[in-house]
């Protein structure tokens, strides 16, 4: 049972963890909004994006996904910290990315055993 | 009894228990979403052109729900920062902002943007009868302009057949559109008023969306970004015209599209109420905790932000892959 916290209240505790902390967080709250305000300025740009013809519909939706998959790095890297996350945590994302993968190629699968007379073999 | 890496990292990890938790959650989190993602590919490349429908959900309502959602992004990481920071009054202030963005999406959501496709209603038309509605689908057109065919039929009923469980809501349309057009004092382009109710116990009438309409005219060819409001036109449609079981609101029976978006954003947000649960315990009763610890409560902030983060993250593909293309 070697929890250093103290359930009582000190000093200590209510102050922050480091004696620099103040400085480094208000440069991260700017850092926040800046990457929320991007969010939504990309919210804006997937709109834009998708009244352009780009030639076909998949071209636009590969686009429109490119876009979000920037966007979700965003997200992943600052708001959820994992810009200089622990390895372990890296590790868990490796693994689940890996069998999401393996996820979509089952459903990928079907395609090769049809039931005949529905609408996707018509084609 | 005491946990041990409850609030301090594990020397090896360097993670505290909760964050390890909560990584694996959203792992299996991802591969929930994962299937119902794979499943919506699936349907849509099975669909037959035509039969995938654009521009059914209102995007600017989409739009500023996206900001709502990303602006409580960066609230609850701000709100976990003032307590890192020891400022507990800016942590309340932020937290706060945070449930009553996640409150609005969910306000937006239920009370407005479900409401509105389930008073839409929608017919398939058979393709032998295609011919019969090619006024309402100006297929001749798009096949001219070599964009997908057209085979349903979209907008307010206003007359059911007989016994439909839609005559309530036909009735209560019909109601509002009489009321519409004696406002307006409009008819049809004929000099004659549209046609409301039939004497045929099976036909349908629908008070037709602007794409039907004028289905020939260049400026619905696509779908635009804001909604058109409904024509004043209206249009009958026999029973024996339609596909089988296919008149229906815009409800998970109505097509793939709606089975597949109903599944996925209320999903969506049954994690979004469940997201704004927690904040709101963390806001009242469990800021207690504050006073004890605070750093442990910071802990507990970042690991449900980390699930707020996730469900942002599930709405920036939900966006573009149902609203917009």
């Amino acid at each position: 049972m070697s929890d250093s916290h103290s359930p009582a209240v000190t000093p200590t505790n209510h102050a922050p963890a480091h004696a620099d902390e103040h400085g480094h967080h208000d440069m991260h709250l700017k850092l926040y909004w800046g990457i929320g305000a991007a969010l939504i300025a990309l919210t804006g740009f997937t709109v834009f994006l998708s009244y352009i013809d780009f030639g076909s519909r998949s071209r636009n939706i590969v686009i429109a996904l490119l876009v979000a998959a920037f966007k979700v790095s965003l997200v992943g890297a600052i708001f959820m910290h994992l810009k200089g996350e622990k390895p372990t945590i890296t590790r868990f994302l490796y693994f689940t990315a890996f069998f999401v993968c393996g996820l979509f190629l089952l459903t990928l699968l079907a395609w090769t055993d049809p039931i005949f007379g529905t609408s996707h073999n018509t084609h | 009894m005491q946990i041990p890496h409850e609030v301090t990292a594990r020397p090896d990890t360097g993670l505290y228990n909760a964050k390890l938790g909560i990584w694996l959650f959203l792992a299996s989190e991802v591969m929930l979403f994962g299937g119902l993602f794979s499943g919506y590919i699936f349907l849509r490349l099975g669909a037959e052109p035509g039969y995938w429908p654009h521009g059914l959900l209102n995007v600017p309502v989409g739009t500023f729900n996206t900001a709502v959602l990303i602006l409580s992004s960066v609230t609850v990481v701000l709100s976990w920062a003032a307590l890192k920071m020891r400022k507990f009054a800016q942590y309340k202030f932020y937290m706060a902002i945070t449930i009553l963005c996640g409150i609005l999406f969910l306000v937006v959501k239920l009370a407005y943007e479900y409401p509105q496709k389930f008073n839409h209603f929608g017919v398939f038309i058979k393709k032998e009868s295609l011919e019969k509605y090619e006024p309402y689908l100006g297929n001749a057109f798009l096949k001219e302009h070599n964009l997908d065919p057209r085979y349903e039929i979209t907008g307010h009923l206003l007359d059911a057949p007989k016994g439909s469980h839609y005559a309530e809501v036909a009735e209560k349309n019909a109601e509002h559109f009489e009321h519409e057009l004696h406002a307006e004092g409009e008819h049809s382009a004929e000099g004659l008023a549209p046609i409301i109710r039939t004497d045929d116990p099976t036909d349908y009438v629908i008070q037709l969306d602007e794409v039907n309409a004028e289905p020939t005219s260049e400026d619905n060819e696509r779908p635009h970004f804001w909604p058109k409001k409904l024509s004043m036109k209206t249009a009958v449609i026999h029973a024996e015209d339609l596909e089988i079981s296919s008149p229906s609101m815009f409800i998970p029976r109505h097509s793939s599209y709606f089975a597949v978006y109903f599944t996925i954003t209320g999903l969506h947000g049954a994690h979004v109420l469940a997201g704004v649960l927690v904040f709101l315990y963390f806001w009242g009763p469990g800021a207690k905790l504050y006073k004890t610890n605070p750093e442990h409560l910071a802990n507990r902030v970042e690991v449900v932000g980390l699930f707020w983060h996730f469900v942002d993250l599930v709405w920036i593909f939900v966006f573009p892959l149902f609203y917009l293309l």
